[in-house]
């Protein structure tokens, strides 16, 4: 047996159950492993001895029927969590601990996994290289003062460097894929309304989805089938049927007819991601699908639709941090005074930029040109693809524009910054899903992803796809611990 | 102030100006649960014991819809027989007060649920049509109490993510007295309905009052001032009256109106600028991204139509022509279905004029005196009748079944046991009768000499003096046949 942290999570539910492995030994090993690597500043709050004690728990009468039995796992400090701070990396609930528990989350529990801690992200998920937490920069395991992506930058970090099994993110414009990409992982964004919002900090609501985030397409697969779920207390969570997403996964896609969509050849991209797409064609051909031209023609507004109706919800959706009922508070002359500095002080540049930027596009006299406008495009960009779904079965593009970039290199440059978003950003206009795979390396040896995008609800053809492409690609991470030493 | 033809205006001068009112209420929806949560909505609870987390606005925190408050609404809709909207959007105001959790308040703005309507008032001089122009639902706000402590303000969020209904009129009232008739018959609506118990005490009823004047002939409306929030229709009353005078005063100064919101302060009898148009909040309204547009079918709007029960109109309508009712009789009768139920059953077992005047008059009159509602009534609906009985068939007479009533109202007896421990029962016995009479005429010999030679006025004398003599058990009908003969 290889060494534990090593093991996928699949592996690791055979071990356990096979009894060749103890919740406990399991949890212990991972605990270990993070302890070592606060360097990279993948957790907010870490949550071992509780996780040990769980683990202990679980393994004096173990349920070996459950999906997730005895695992440990750390999740994004997005979620929820009961009696666990939770921060969505601000200042502003830095001192704030829920009383009640995600859905995503509360699903995971009840398939028998163990709470490892929270893992570090951008500010309420506002960001691509996780630099505008308030807790800090986490660093990419491929290499030091690389950035992990973001926002879900501490669970793509967690999950490359095996600090956590496999780990559950939030996708919002790409905050699962980016990372993905950049720590070559999986990552998979389900369709808008799988899974439920309830309980996840809200930064853009018609936008935010909680999915996925592992070693391997079939990690990822059962992870999802445990967090999809319809809740009534998510009204745009969709009552459809869900599949056996592990059971029903394949690696036969002959046939599959691939759409690659000219508008993603994008000015300047890099010669790398050109040729990772290149040979992203190919494998798909290798695995007997079909590859068709298509076009969708409205991609090139899909970010500036973005940047507008994502920062007109979040302005909204932030305003209950207002220093009255709980998280921070700066005393103030009187009300108004006692809002301007909590607001002021609790929230970091970027969380800023964005609130100014949504309640300018709401305001009267400009809700038409900016958000109405916006919501239009938007329709026709979510036409664009069910245009494209006549002919092909999914989508293949390159997941980012670059790999992962230094730590401070697009600070102060943030249309630059919002570009990275170019490839994923569509999806999530449109509701549909989408995952990253890692595909190659570039020159410099990092990780680059491509994307595949699906149909909505179609999650198990999308994960076939990937499943048959990481067999042909036979992608090998390389971690070298360098922040052990 | 002018009052010609009950046409509201305000003189000076030469001049003559009507007054042009639209209200907008805010009617708290009948509902255990509020319109986004489980959370209980009951009047009186100890200060936020009625908050779940939604209405605490917690991170993470989903509405998700009351059905059973769209239902509420619908019924309103259709007892304002107004189009109802199978598509509607609950949108987002947004603003930041200490009582408002989320950061904004969830409303209808572009599509609310109810679209135009009507409602009929029954004016002295005659009925008046109201236009409404929507009906939506939306969230109160929590409750900010400034004066428990001189330096904090406290905050009770048991009212926040109650469901309310904005019923919004057309400017087509035109006088306070309009308004009061107004609001009357919205609240009696809603009550049949029970959708809004129209509680102005608790705050279940309030309104908006938008105020404009014009010369009177003009077509075209004068800038509005709107009074916030007031509570009571006579505070309504109060503050149109002023307002309308404030206007007009300014108007004739030679200055304009400044469109803006005022504050009505009751202790002082006076609205003051509260903000002005400029200072209005930019409320950035957008469709809420937690909520689906809400849908409804036609099947479900005809389902509740039959849940519809017989209205004020209506039923006015059938107490006119099924029980020969006067117009002002019937509406007095079906302002609340308390009243008309009453009604319905005193005349179940009795005569129908007869109880209706009793029920207008006396019963009102004494319930009135001792501040109870027709409910509260010591007097049930079977006990009147029985003494509209008593009445009718001649064992009282109509003055003696008054003290009788005295008696009921001290507590609910029968009126037959009253009659008989008392003794109050009518001398019908037209031998027993005669002895008095003869007794009376000869008491009066001078009087009744004067009555034969002509003085007919002085039979109402002798009726009298029978009537006291019997300590008012005679028989007022036969005491006239007998008087007659004897004299």
């Amino acid at each position: 047996m290889s060494e534990i942290t090593k093991q996928s999570l699949s592996e690791l539910i055979k071990n356990i159950k096979d009894k060749k492995l103890s919740s406990t030994e399991v949890t212990k090993a991972f605990v270990e492993r993070s302890e070592k690597s606060k360097k990279l500043n993948a957790y907010v709050t870490e949550d071992f001895s509780a996780a040990i004690d769980k683990a202990k728990k679980f393994d004096e009468n173990p349920n070996l029927d459950l999906k997730l039995p005895g695992i440990p796992m750390a999740v994004k400090d997005l979620f929820c969590t009961k009696n666990v701070k939770t921060t969505a990396g601000s200042k502003i609930l830095n001192n704030f601990i829920p009383t009640y528990e995600s859905t995503v989350t509360q699903n995971i529990w009840n398939e028998g996994a163990i709470l490892l801690g929270k893992l570090n992200c951008d500010e309420f998920a506002m960001g691509s290289s996780n630099e505008t937490s308030f807790f800090g920069c986490v660093q990419n395991p491929i290499d030091k003062d690389l950035v992990p992506g973001g926002s879900s930058g501490g669970s793509s970090s967690a999950v490359a460097a095996q600090l956590t099994p496999i780990t559950v993110g939030t996708d919002t414009g790409g905050s699962i894929r980016q990372p993905a990409s950049f720590t070559g992982i999986v990552g998979l964004k389900p369709t808008y309304g799988s899974c439920s919002r309830y309980g996840i900090v809200a930064f853009a609501s018609s936008l935010d989805q909680a999915g996925p985030m592992a070693q391997n397409v079939r990690d990822c697969a059962l992870l999802h089938e445990v967090i999809s779920s319809y809740d009534e207390k998510d009204s745009t969570s969709i009552d459809f049927k869900r599949n056996n997403y592990v059971k029903e996964l394949t690696n036969n896609i002959k046939g599959k007819k691939i759409g690659i969509p000219k508008e993603y050849r994008v000015d300047a991209m890099p010669k790398e991601i050109e040729d990772l797409w290149k040979k992203g064609i190919d494998y798909v051909k290798d695995c007997g699908a079909e590859i068709i031209d298509i076009s969708l023609p409205h991609t090139n507004y899909a970010l500036p639709t973005y940047y507008i109706v994502a920062p007109a919800e979040a302005s909204s959706n932030l305003a209950r941090y207002d220093g009255v009922k709980y998280g921070f508070r700066a005393d103030g002359e009187n009300l108004i005074d006692m809002y301007e500095k909590t607001r002021s002080e609790g929230f970091g540049a970027e969380v800023q930029r964005r609130i100014m930027i949504g309640t300018y596009v709401l305001s009267s006299g400009y809700y038409d040109a900016y958000y109405l406008k916006a919501q239009k495009v938007r329709k026709l960009i979510k036409n664009d693809f069910d245009e494209a779904y006549k002919k092909v079965d999914a989508i293949l593009t390159p997941s980012t524009p670059s790999s992962a970039f230094k730590i401070g290199e697009k600070t102060n440059d943030p249309v630059s910054m919002y570009l990275n978003d170019i490839f994923t950003v569509p999806v999530n206009l449109a509701g549909l899903p989408g995952i990253s795979i890692p595909a190659g390396h570039d020159a410099k040896g990092y990780p680059l992803g491509l994307q595949i995008i699906g149909k909505a609800f179609d999650e198990q053809n999308l994960l076939n796809i990937a499943y048959a492409m990481e067999e042909k690609i036979n992608f090998k991470n390389k971690i070298t611990d360098w922040w052990i030493k | 102030m002018s009052k010609d033809k009950s046409e509201y205006l305000i003189n000076r001068k030469d001049n003559q100006y009507e007054v042009v009112i639209g209200l907008e209420v805010h009617a708290q929806v009948t509902s255990e649960s509020k319109l986004f949560s489980t959370s209980s909505t009951k009047f009186g609870a100890e200060p936020n014991t009625q908050v779940s987390l939604v209405d605490a606005a917690l991170p993470g925190m989903l509405p998700v819809i009351n059905e059973y408050c769209v239902k509420q609404a619908i019924k309103t809709g259709i007892g304002l027989k107004a189009k109802i909207n199978k598509r509607s959007v609950f949108d987002r105001k947004n603003y930041f007060y200490a009582d408002l959790p989320q950061g904004y308040q969830i409303s209808q703005f572009k599509d609310p649920i109810v679209g135009e309507g009507k409602v009929i008032l029954d004016m002295p001089d005659g009925q008046k049509e109201v236009g409404i122009e929507r009906l939506h639902l939306e969230q109160d706000a929590g409750k900010s109490i400034h004066d428990l402590d001189p330096k904090n303000t406290f905050v009770d969020l048991n009212r926040s993510g109650v469901a309310l209904m904005e019923i919004v009129s057309k400017p087509d009232l035109r006088s306070p007295d309009e308004v009061n008739a107004y609001v009357k018959k919205l609240r009696s609506i809603m009550r049949y309905l029970g959708t809004c118990d129209g509680n102005m005490q608790e705050g279940s009823l309030r309104a908006d009052v938008n105020v404009s004047v014009r010369k009177k002939g003009t077509k075209e409306f004068g800038t509005r001032c709107e009074i916030k929030n007031v509570n009571s229709i006579k505070f309504m009353q109060m503050a149109i009256e002023y307002e309308a005078n404030r206007q007009v005063d300014l108007i004739e100064d030679g200055h304009s109106i400044d469109q803006e919101t005022r504050l009505f302060d009751t202790k002082k009898n006076e609205t003051r600028s509260m903000r002005s148009k400029e200072d209005a909040h930019d409320y950035r309204y957008f469709p809420d991204p937690d909520l689906l547009p809400l849908e409804v079918s036609d099947d479900f709007i005809e389902k509740l139509k039959l849940e519809i029960p017989e209205l004020p109109d209506e039923k006015k309508k059938r107490f006119i022509e099924k029980f020969k009712l006067s117009p002002y009789e019937a509406t007095i009768l079906v302002s609340d279905n308390e009243t008309s139920n009453y009604f319905e059953n005193v005349i179940k077992k009795s005569d129908v004029k007869l109880a209706t005047n009793w029920i207008i008059g006396e019963l009102f009159a004494a319930l009135n005196e001792k501040n109870l509602e027709i409910t509260e009534s010591p007097i049930s609906a079977g006990n009147l009748s029985k003494l509209i009985n008593l009445i009718k068939d001649g064992t009282i007479s109509g003055k003696i079944a008054k003290t009788v009533f005295e008696h009921m109202m001290e507590g609910d007896k029968d009126p037959k046991k009253i009659v008989e421990e008392k003794g109050l029962k009518q001398e019908s016995d037209p031998k027993a009768l005669e002895a008095l009479i003869d007794k009376v005429i000869d008491d009066n010999r001078e009087k009744a000499t004067e009555y034969k030679s002509g003085k007919v006025k002085l039979f109402g004398f002798f009726v009298g003096q029978v009537m006291k003599v019997s300590g008012g058990k005679a028989n007022p009908q036969l005491v006239n046949e007998i008087l007659k003969k004897k004299l």
